[in-house]
């Protein structure tokens, strides 16, 4: 994998320079084994996203009771009063 | 490392299985309450041991047990499993009680709401023990990836008891649960329950509802039962089974009586075995086992005949970019803001993202969110997870047209008896362990393992049943022939 | 700004946020009420907790079809959900349930108005998705230490709608809005409210010269929160792209952010790296189909749509295409007048006073106040009989409205109350002319030597003796008779 760092960031994961060539290293080996699927023509194949196939499911526009605010926050790592407090947005 | 620690905490109610349980309570041999409290002191003195369980919610369960007790008393029991000792793999949201997944990053998430198949279960009168431990977010073939310690395999505490529900097969294969509730993505029902000689069955996707299951890859995540026998499987998939408008992918298909359809003798029934299941470097004493097994069902009266199933070398590969695809999306949300740990400090956002999501996620986690992105990213999607796709396609075609043969497809659960903890570093090599169960979850059927026999070293080897889409019926019925016919079952690991 | 435009043509294509008036959310059953308390309208599933899982609402998908079928939109036969990834704190899950390669509808267009010139917009896409939360900064963003968040709005359901480049200018892309807009408020599916932001609007902006065919560097321009807003940052953005196309700058692409009190538009410099979104089909919902039979049979129930109308009214009452345009803007306007006009069968009388005196009152586009408005179409009505039937003077009346509108009570009560009734009394009036007569002598001298517009001021002198309730035509005739006998 050419670009770990990029996809690194792309997850929003921070990894150490070491994690990151591990990583790389454990990737590649794994990417290898999946290469095995070009041998398999796909030519005209259609996808399949789900194994058994539905379609039309819905509900109707009918509210039904929200839990709480409390409750909403109850597992928070940071909130002001009723919302959720995040860290500065804009990079330092 | 073998036995107990010299505890002798045997007993008749913890040997039993849930219907045999169900039956005491019904003669008032036993009650709920001495049932569970008969589990509640077996994991206090065998848990520190096998490390089944994440949380032990003994409160709730005396009381839930008690309440048991008054229904069986007046003769109104809510159903087949009313007081029925119960565990629940730590991936179902509970509320009230800590959900962790196995993972740091949920250590003490606690959710607001119940998953749709705890209702269930509870509404059913099942007296919920605990949460098991998992492999972290349902990755793995060990839970040796669980974020808190490991679980020991009860035949054998150096090996792993399989995963990534391998809390919950542990607790039933030590009797530290009557019968537990498991999910499975890529084998983790089946593969533990061979690995432990319990009853693992993952129902067709779309049978259980998923609502409440912290998702791993949506399109392949299934709930179901590990049980101590075939019979319990059909009573447990019986409550938790059935349509839920919770869960779009939640089919509404009507649900059997399991049970009423285990008698029906399987003569006639046509058995496929696939010559792709039996490969070159898997444990001969697996392969040994497994073709006397399908020997037992045709002296059951059932046909066998050999058939392929082309794509099956491939299905692993495709498996591998689709479910990490669907992990990476599922596993965005844990990021520090609503729920789950944060990082002390932290300059920015998008810092404190990047380094809570690094010190709340295990490697293995890590590697499938990076792999899952990557096949997902511009300029790689079509190579990787769009062909994926159309692999998975393939893969359904194949068991399509052997379903238009057969009746049932047997194979070996997986190639190996269970391994020793710390063997597989090797994160490929732990992948190839599932190479059996992986096409079933891309093809969205049902599959089953059943005990069908010991390696010489006595661990279990797991025989495994794969049907048509919505005929869990066949299975249970076919399992619970063999299960009959074979002396197996009668077999308990020495923990004291 | 203007002459240096001459060499350029504007190139604009606008994409409009819709949230749907549907009672509850998209995905889940919590309420879609606007202004609760903080983080008080959620639930496990909007938030996006773990194990949690959408359900289409059906309502929100029928309103898709309505509107894309107002917009002269292709249904496609199937559609399908999609995960769009980034970051971002006002977004619970890090994705957005939204649609990607199988949008709802495609191929459609506005019709559109400028200068009393019709031309038609095409329409690219229309699909439905999820809105996010609100973010909260604690001061300026830029400088913000933290920034709070609230998912109230998270999961109410929008509908996207991109138009094709077909945009020539500004004053267009305001006329292509305000047509937008009519459109879904005829369809009862969003209620336009720009700045409750149910309405939301961003410009792609180029220019190119004058008989080219390529595109030039795009420019995304956002934060406008109004119709006039968005004319203003296009209007400005022609004029910062003419300027530095002239001085052989090189237009980067890039998205900024209108300043309306500043009234400029400035680059958003985002160290964020390009976006990747990583879109895949949503594998919690199932792929959705069009029923032929079901988008037929919503067809068949559409509303009257404001161009249908306008053709109408100009048929069926023989209003003017002025009158006709600015009468059907809004579906409430339109209702209005056509209640006025079914107890007031006088159509263009009906119409003037909707225009001067209504629309002094209410803006033309505002559905809530004219169904709310304290002069309902009936009390017009009976404004209008009394000024027909000679009861008021059309001057008393329009003095009438203004107390109607302020009170609410109807024409009647008003004046009846305070004596607004014209004499038309023939006996009372000549009693008074005969008392004009008397004290103005030299006016009837001038009327009897040939002066007849001295008898306008001796009419003057009897309406303000009777406070202006006397009716003219009764004064002018007994006055004339009376003058003539003398
Ligand atoms: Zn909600």
């Amino acid at each position: 994998m050419q670009d770990v760092e990029h996809v690194a960031r792309l997850a929003r994961l921070e990894l150490s320079p070491e994690e990151g060539e591990r990583m790389r290293e454990q990737l590649d080996r794994i990417l290898g084994y999946i290469d095995k699927l070009r041998q398999l023509d796909t030519a005209g194949v259609e996808p399949t996203s789900h194994a058994v196939p539905m379609v039309n499911v819905f509900r109707d526009d009918e509210p039904r009771p929200c839990l709480s605010p409390e409750e909403m926050l109850a597992n928070a790592p940071d909130r002001s009063g009723e919302f959720f407090r995040v860290p500065r947005i804009i990079e330092d | 490392m073998r036995g107990g620690a010299g505890l002798s905490v045997s007993n008749p109610l913890t040997e039993s299985t849930a219907h045999e349980l169900v039956e005491k309570f019904r003669s008032g041999a036993a009650t709920p309450s001495a049932a569970t409290r008969a589990y509640l002191d077996r994991i206090t003195a065998l848990d520190p041991t096998v490390r089944a369980y994440i949380t032990v919610t003994r409160e709730r369960a005396l009381a839930a047990a008690s309440a048991a007790d008054e229904r069986w008393r007046t003769g109104r029991p809510k159903g087949p499993i009313d007081g029925v000792p119960t565990a629940v793999k730590d991936v179902l949201c509970t509320k009230g009680v800590r959900t962790t997944c196995g993972s740091k990053i949920l250590e003490r998430f606690v959710p607001p709401y119940d998953a749709t198949v705890i209702e269930r279960l509870e509404a059913a009168g099942a007296v919920i023990l605990g949460k098991t431990n998992m492999d972290e977010f349902a990755m793995g073939s060990s839970t040796e990836h669980s974020a808190f310690f490991a679980t020991r395999n009860p035949w054998d505490l150096s090996r792993v008891p399989g995963g990534s529900s391998g809390g919950s097969a542990a607790a039933v294969g030590a009797d530290l649960a009557a019968a537990a509730i498991g999910s499975d993505t890529g084998g983790s029902i089946r593969q533990p329950g061979a690995f432990t000689g319990t009853v693992g069955l993952k129902p067709t996707y779309g049978r259980v509802s998923r609502y409440g299951l912290v998702a791993f890859a949506s399109s392949l995540d299934q709930v179901g039962p590990l049980t101590k026998d075939v019979a319990d499987a059909a009573l447990v998939l019986r409550v938790i089974a059935g349509h839920d408008p919770l869960d779009s992918t939640s089919a509404d298909v009507p649900v059997p009586d399991y049970a009423a359809e285990l008698s029906r003798p399987i003569a006639g029934l046509r058995i496929g075995v696939p010559k792709e299941y039996f490969v070159e470097g898997m444990d001969p004493e697996v392969e040994r086992a497994v073709r006397e097994a399908i020997e037992v069902l045709q002296r059951l009266g059932a046909t066998a005949e050999p058939l392929s199933l082309p794509t099956t070398d491939f299905a692993l590969a495709a498996y591998y970019l689709i479910a990490p695809a669907e992990a990476s999306s599922n596993l965005a949300r844990y990021d520090g803001v609503k729920y789950g740990s944060r990082v002390a400090s932290a300059k920015d956002l998008i810092d404190m993202y990047s380094k809570t999501r690094a010190q709340g996620f295990g490697a293995e986690v890590k590697r499938r969110i990076m792999l899952g992105t990557y096949a997902l990213s511009a300029g790689y999607h079509e190579a990787y997870y769009a062909k994926a796709q159309k692999v998975r396609t393939l893969v359904r075609r194949d068991f399509e047209a052997a379903f238009s043969r057969v009746d049932v497809i047997v194979a070996p659960t997986t190639p190996n008896v269970p391994f020793k903890l710390g063997e597989k570093e090797d994160p490929l090599a732990m992948y190839l362990n599932d190479i059996f169960t992986i096409p079933v979850n891309l093809a969205g059927l049902p599959g089953l393992s059943v005990r069908c026999g010991f390696s010489l070293a006595s661990l279990p080897i797991g025989l495994q049943f794969i049907g048509r889409p919505f005929d869990e019926a066949t299975l249970l019925r076919a399992a619970s022939a063999y299960e009959q016919a074979t002396p197996w079952r009668d077999r308990r690991p020495s923990l004291g | 700004m203007r002459s240096a435009a001459k060499d350029y043509e504007t190139v604009i294509g606008l994409e409009v946020h819709a949230q749907l008036l549907t009672r509850s959310k998209m995905f889940c059953g919590c309420p879609t009420t606007f202004g609760a308390a903080p983080n008080s309208q959620t639930c496990p599933i909007c938030q996006g907790m773990p194990g949690t899982l959408p359900v289409i609402n059906r309502r929100a998908i029928e309103f898709g079809v309505r509107t894309a079928l107002a917009f002269h939109c292709t249904i496609n036969p199937g559609c399908r959900f999609a995960r769009k990834h980034y970051y971002y704190p006002d977004m619970p899950k890090n994705f957005q349930i939204s649609q990607y390669e199988e949008p709802l509808a495609e191929h459609g267009w506005l019709e559109v108005t400028v200068d009393g010139q019709e031309r038609r917009v095409g329409i690219q896409r229309l699909h439905l998705e999820e809105d996010v939360g609100k973010l909260i900064h604690d001061g300026p963003l830029e400088t913000a230490r933290s920034s709070l968040v609230d998912f109230n709005r998270s999961g109410v359901p929008l509908m996207e709608t991109v138009s094709e480049p077909d945009i020539r200018s500004p004053e267009e892309a305001a006329a292509y809005l305000r047509a937008f807009r009519a459109i879904l408020l005829y369809l009862g599916v969003c209620d336009g409210n720009m700045e409750e932001r149910s309405l939301r609007c961003d410009a792609n902006i180029s220019l190119r010269e004058r008989g080219e065919t390529g595109f030039g560097t795009k420019v995304e321009i956002k934060n406008m929160n109004s119709f006039r807003n968005v004319q203003r940052a296009l209007e400005f953005e022609v004029g910062r792209q003419t300027e530095a196309l002239a001085r052989g700058e090189r237009l980067v692409q890039e998205t900024r952010l209108w300043d309306a009190d500043r009234g400029y538009t400035r680059s958003m410099r985002s160290k964020e790296f390009a976006h990747d979104y990583r879109y895949f089909p949503e594998p919690d919902l199932v792929p959705l189909t069009m029923d032929r039979a079901r988008v037929e049979e919503i067809r068949a129930g559409l509303p009257e749509l404001p161009a249908d109308r306008r053709q109408r009214f100009m048929r069926a009452y023989t209003l003017p295409a002025y009158d006709a345009l600015l009468l059907t803007q809004s579906r409430a306007l339109a209702d209005y007048y056509e209640a006025a006009v079914r107890e007031f069968a006088r159509p263009k009388i009906v119409s003037n006073w909707i225009m001067s005196e209504l629309l002094r009152e209410i803006p033309a586009d505002d559905e809530k106040a004219l169904a709310a408005s304290p002069v309902p179409a009936k009390n017009l009505a009976g404004l209008l009989q009394l000024i027909d039937r000679g009861t008021i003077s059309g001057k008393i009346a329009k003095d009438v409205f203004e107390k109607m509108f302020r009170s609410g009570e109807d024409a009647d009560t008003i004046v009846t109350r305070e004596g607004l009734i014209q004499v038309a009394d023939t006996g009372a009036l000549a009693a008074i002319i005969e008392q004009i007569l008397a004290a103005n002598p030299k006016a009837v001298l001038d009327w009897k030597r040939g002066k007849k517009a001295a008898a306008g001021a001796l009419v003057g002198h009897v309406m303000k003796a009777t406070q202006g309730k006397a009716n003219p035509g009764v004064v002018n005739s007994l006055l004339q008779e009376k003058l003539s006998q003398l």
